[in-house]
C-alpha cells in the first residue's frame, strides 16, 4: 500500500473521477436474506420468532399431539372407559418386559395371581413368570362408541386373549387407569378450550365498547371488571357450581361448567382490549373509517381488534391453565362434573384420602397430565407473547 | 394523603355495593328455598309439617317478599352487623361463624407475608443472575409450584408429613382446643399447624409474584440510571439496593391486590381437603344444602377482605410512590 504524501500547502489538489460503472442504488439494495425478512408476512415473523423459543416449540407440539389424540381416544384406550376387571381391583401398574428368561418376545407383560393379605385384609398381586402374555397392536378388544355414534372395537394395544393389561394399574371398581386418564383428556382439555372461547368473545365485545366509546360505558364496565376480579375466583365458581340442579345431565352440567368458567375469566382480557382501543380509536384510519360510514362493530372487528390480535391470542392462552385447574378443583370437590362424565379432577376425586395415597399410589397419576399441560400451556403462552409483536 | 385515602375509601362503596347484588343474584338462583328443601326432608323422615309454623317462619325472614326488599333487607342487615339466619344450624349466622373468619383472615395474613418473604430474595436472586443455573432452576421451581394443584399439593405434604414426622396434619389446632376462649396454649397450637396449610397456600401465589418481579427488576436493571451509577464507581450492590430495588418495590406493594383474591381463593380449597377451621369447608356445605345466608355471609366476607387488602396495597403504595397520590385518579 502506498503511503499517501500530504500535499503541500497551497499546491492544487490532484482531481479523480472514478471511471468504474456505478449504482447509486447500491445502499438500499437488500440481500437475499435481508429482502426475506422485509417482504415477509407478519404471520411469518412471528412464526420466524417463536420458533426460537425452543421450549415454547416443544410445548406447542406437545399440545398439538395431545389435542389430537382426544379425536381419537377409544382408540387409543387399551380398555372401554367402563369395562370393570373384578379380578384386578386396585391392581398395581404391570410394567412392559421385552425378554422372557434371556429370549427377545418383543413387548409382552406377566400375568398375575392375586392372594388375600389376612393381616391387612388389602390383595396383594405377585408377577407369576411362567404366564407370558404378548401384547398385541392394532387388535380387536373391547367394544366402544366412537364419539357416541359407531360401534368399533379396534385399539391401539389390547392385552393377550384372557390376559390384562394395566400399564397404570386399576381403581377399586378394576376399571383400567391408562384408559380413564386418555378418556379424561376429552373433557379436561375441551373445557379449557371452551371456556376461553366464552371468555374471549366476552373479553373482545365488552372490552372493545368500553374503550371504543368511552364516558358512561366504559365507567360501567370498569366498575363491574373492578368486582369480578376483586372476588375471589374459586368461591365464586364454588356457588355457580352449585347451583346447577342435580337433576342436569352430565353433558349439560359440562356445559354449565364452561359457562362459569368463561363468564367469571373475560375481565383480564376485556381490560387489555380496552385500553388498546382507547389509544387506537384516535388514529386516521378509523376517523377514516368513520366518514365512510363504516358501523360501530365494523370498525372494532374489521380495523381495530386484528391489529392487536396476536397479544389478544397469547392473553388467552395463558389463560387456559386457569380454567383446567379451575376444572379439577370443582371437580375434585365434587361441585364440578359427575360420573359417568370422565375428567382429570373427577380421576382425581379418588385419590381424596390419604390413605389411598399411601396403599394406591398409582391413583395420584392423572395428576401428572394435568401438571403436564399446564406446563405447556404456560410455555406456549410465554413464547407467542414474545412472540405477538414481531416488529418490535 | 388524607384526601386520597378519603377518595380510596368512597370509591369502595360502589364496589361493595356491586359485589354484594351479585352474590345476592348468585344465593337466590337455585329454584325453591331452603324451606321447600326442608318440608321435603321432614316428610321424607315421615314427620308431619306444621305449615303454619313454617309460613311463619319464611314471614319472619321475610321470604314473602319479593327479591328485590329482601336484598335491602340483607344489605342493610349487614351494615348494622346481622348477617342473617343459618337454617342448617337454627343460629343467626354470627354465632355460626364465630372464630373462623379471623381464623381466615389468619391464614390469609400469614401467607401473604410467607409469598413475600419467598418472593423477594428469589425474585432479585433471579434478575441479578439472569440465565444462570440458579435462575432456571428456581424458575422451573416456580413454575412447578404454579402447574400443582393446590389440593394436590395438600395431599401429598399431608401424606409425607404423616411419614416422616409422624404427625397428622390437617386441622388448624389440636381438637381439644376447638371450641374454646383464646389463651396462650391455643395460639400456640394454631401456630404450630399453621406452617403446611401457609406453605400450601403460598407457593402459587410466590411462583407468580417472583415471574413478575424478575421482569419488573429485569426491566429497571437496563435503564439509564443504572448504567449512571455503575459508571460513578458505585459497587453493583449498592446500586442494586438504591435504585432498581426500590423501583420495583412500588410494583411489589401494588401487587398484593393482585395475589390477594388468588390466595383466598386456595385457601378455601386447601381448607377444605386439611379440613382447617376457616371458611372454606363450612362455605362449601352450605353451598350444598342451600343455606343461603350462611352461603352469601361467607362469599360477602371473602370478597371484602380481598376489596380491603386491595386499598390497604394501593394506599401503601400512594405513600411510597408519590405520583400516585398527586393524581388521585385510578390506580392501576
Amino acid at each position: 500500500m502506498t503511503v499517501q504524501q500530504i500535499p503541500e500547502p497551497g499546491a492544487p489538489l490532484p482531481h479523480y473521477v472514478s471511471t468504474a460503472p456505478f449504482d447509486p442504488y447500491s445502499v438500499e439494495a437488500m440481500t437475499e436474506a435481508q429482502s426475506r425478512v422485509y417482504q415477509a408476512s407478519q404471520i411469518r415473523l412471528i412464526w420466524w420468532r417463536f420458533k426460537k423459543h425452543r421450549l415454547a416449540l416443544v410445548s406447542a407440539i406437545f399440545l398439538g399431539l395431545l389435542y389430537t389424540m382426544i379425536i381419537f381416544t377409544e382408540f387409543l384406550s387399551p380398555y372401554n372407559l367402563h369395562t370393570r376387571n373384578v379380578d384386578m381391583i386396585h391392581a398395581p401398574p404391570q410394567r412392559v418386559h421385552l425378554f422372557h428368561e434371556g429370549q427377545f418376545i418383543g413387548p409382552f407383560v406377566y400375568g398375575r395371581d392375586m392372594t388375600l393379605d389376612m393381616d391387612t385384609l388389602r390383595r396383594v398381586y405377585t408377577d407369576n413368570p411362567n404366564d407370558v402374555q404378548p401384547l398385541r397392536f392394532f387388535c380387536r378388544g373391547d367394544t366402544y362408541k366412537f364419539w357416541g355414534l359407531f360401534e368399533g372395537n379396534l385399539h391401539l394395544v389390547c392385552p393377550a386373549e384372557g390376559g390384562t393389561f394395566h400399564l397404570l394399574g386399576t381403581d377399586r371398581l378394576g376399571r383400567d387407569m391408562l384408559s380413564r386418564i386418555i378418556s379424561g383428556a376429552r373433557i379436561s382439555l375441551t373445557i379449557g378450550l371452551l371456556g376461553i372461547t366464552i371468555s374471549f368473545i366476552l373479553g373482545i365485545v365488552i372490552g372493545g365498547l368500553a374503550g371504543y366509546h368511552g364516558g358512561i360505558i366504559d365507567l360501567v364496565v370498569q366498575r363491574i371488571i373492578e368486582v369480578l376480579q376483586s372476588i375471589p375466583s374459586i368461591p365464586l365458581w364454588m356457588a355457580l357450581a352449585a347451583i346447577m340442579p342435580v337433576t342436569w345431565s352430565p353433558i349439560v352440567i359440562y356445559l354449565g361448567i364452561t359457562v362459569i368458567l368463561g363468564l367469571l375469566d373475560w375481565t383480564g382480557l376485556a381490560r387489555a382490549v380496552r385500553s388498546k382501543l382507547l389509544a387506537l380509536r384516535e388514529e386516521d384510519y378509523v376517523l377514516a373509517a368513520q366518514l365512510m360510514g363504516a358501523s360501530t362493530s365494523r370498525i372494532i372487528g374489521r380495523h381495530l381488534v386484528p391489529g392487536f390480535m396476536s397479544h389478544l391470542i397469547a392473553t388467552a392462552t395463558i389463560a387456559i391453565p386457569g380454567m383446567i385447574l379451575g376444572e379439577t378443583a370443582l371437580s375434585f370437590l365434587g361441585l364440578g362434573l359427575r360420573p359417568p362424565i370422565t375428567s382429570w379432577g373427577i380421576l382425581l376425586t379418588e385419590a381424596r384420602d390419604v390413605s389411598v395415597i399411601a396403599n394406591y399410589p398409582w391413583l395420584l397419576l392423572p395428576a401428572v397430565p394435568v401438571i403436564l399441560v399446564i406446563l405447556a400451556f404456560n410455555f406456549f403462552g410465554d413464547g407467542l407473547r414474545d412472540a405477538a409483536d414481531p416488529y418490535k | 394523603m388524607l384526601r386520597y385515602i378519603a377518595w380510596r375509601i368512597m370509591m369502595m362503596i360502589p364496589t361493595l355495593l356491586l359485589i354484594s347484588a351479585l352474590v345476592f343474584t348468585i344465593i337466590e338462583l337455585p329454584p325453591g328455598d331452603y324451606f321447600e328443601s326442608y318440608i321435603s326432608e321432614l316428610r321424607a323422615q315421615g314427620e308431619a309439617v306444621d305449615m303454619a309454623e313454617i309460613e311463619a317462619l319464611r314471614a319472619q325472614y321475610g321470604f314473602d317478599q319479593p327479591p328485590v326488599m329482601r336484598y335491602f333487607h340483607w344489605v342493610a342487615g349487614m351494615l348494622q352487623g346481622d348477617f342473617g339466619y343459618s337454617f342448617e344450624y337454627q343460629l343467626p349466622v354470627n354465632e355460626v361463624v364465630g372464630e373462623r373468619l379471623w381464623l381466615t383472615v389468619l391464614v390469609s395474613t400469614f401467607t401473604i407475608i410467607f409469598t413475600w418473604l419467598m418472593a423477594f430474595p428469589i425474585g432479585i436472586y433471579s434478575a441479578t443472575h439472569q440465565y444462570s443455573w440458579g435462575d432456571y432452576g428456581l424458575t422451573f421451581l416456580g413454575l412447578i409450584g404454579l402447574a400443582v394443584p393446590n389440593f394436590l399439593l395438600a395431599l401429598l405434604l399431608m401424606y409425607f408429613a404423616n411419614m416422616w414426622f409422624g404427625t397428622s396434619i390437617g386441622h388448624l389446632m389440636d381438637l381439644k382446643y376447638l371450641n374454646e376462649p383464646m389463651s396462650w396454649d391455643k395460639a400456640k397450637s394454631i401456630l404450630e399447624h399453621l406452617w403446611i396449610p401457609v406453605i400450601i397456600i403460598g407457593t402459587a401465589g410466590t411462583a407468580g409474584m417472583v415471574r413478575r418481579l424478575r421482569a419488573n427488576l429485569l426491566d429497571e436493571l437496563q435503564q439509564q440510571y443504572v448504567v449512571t451509577a455503575r459508571a460513578k464507581g458505585l459497587s453493583p450492590f449498592r446500586t442494586l439496593v438504591k435504585y432498581p430495588l426500590r423501583m420495583s418495590l412500588n410494583f411489589f406493594v401494588a401487587d398484593i391486590g393482585s395475589i390477594l383474591p388468588a390466595i383466598i381463593s386456595g385457601a378455601e380449597i386447601t381448607a377444605i381437603v386439611l379440613s382447617l377451621e376457616t371458611t372454606g369447608p363450612m362455605l362449601i356445605k352450605a353451598l350444598q344444602s342451600q343455606d343461603m345466608y350462611l352461603a352469601g355471609s361467607f362469599l360477602m366476607f371473602l370478597a371484602f377482605l380481598s376489596v380491603i387488602g386491595v386499598l390497604i396495597s394501593d394506599i401503601a403504595l400512594a405513600i411510597l410512590d408519590p405520583r400516585i397520590r398527586l393524581q388521585g385518579g385510578s390506580t392501576k
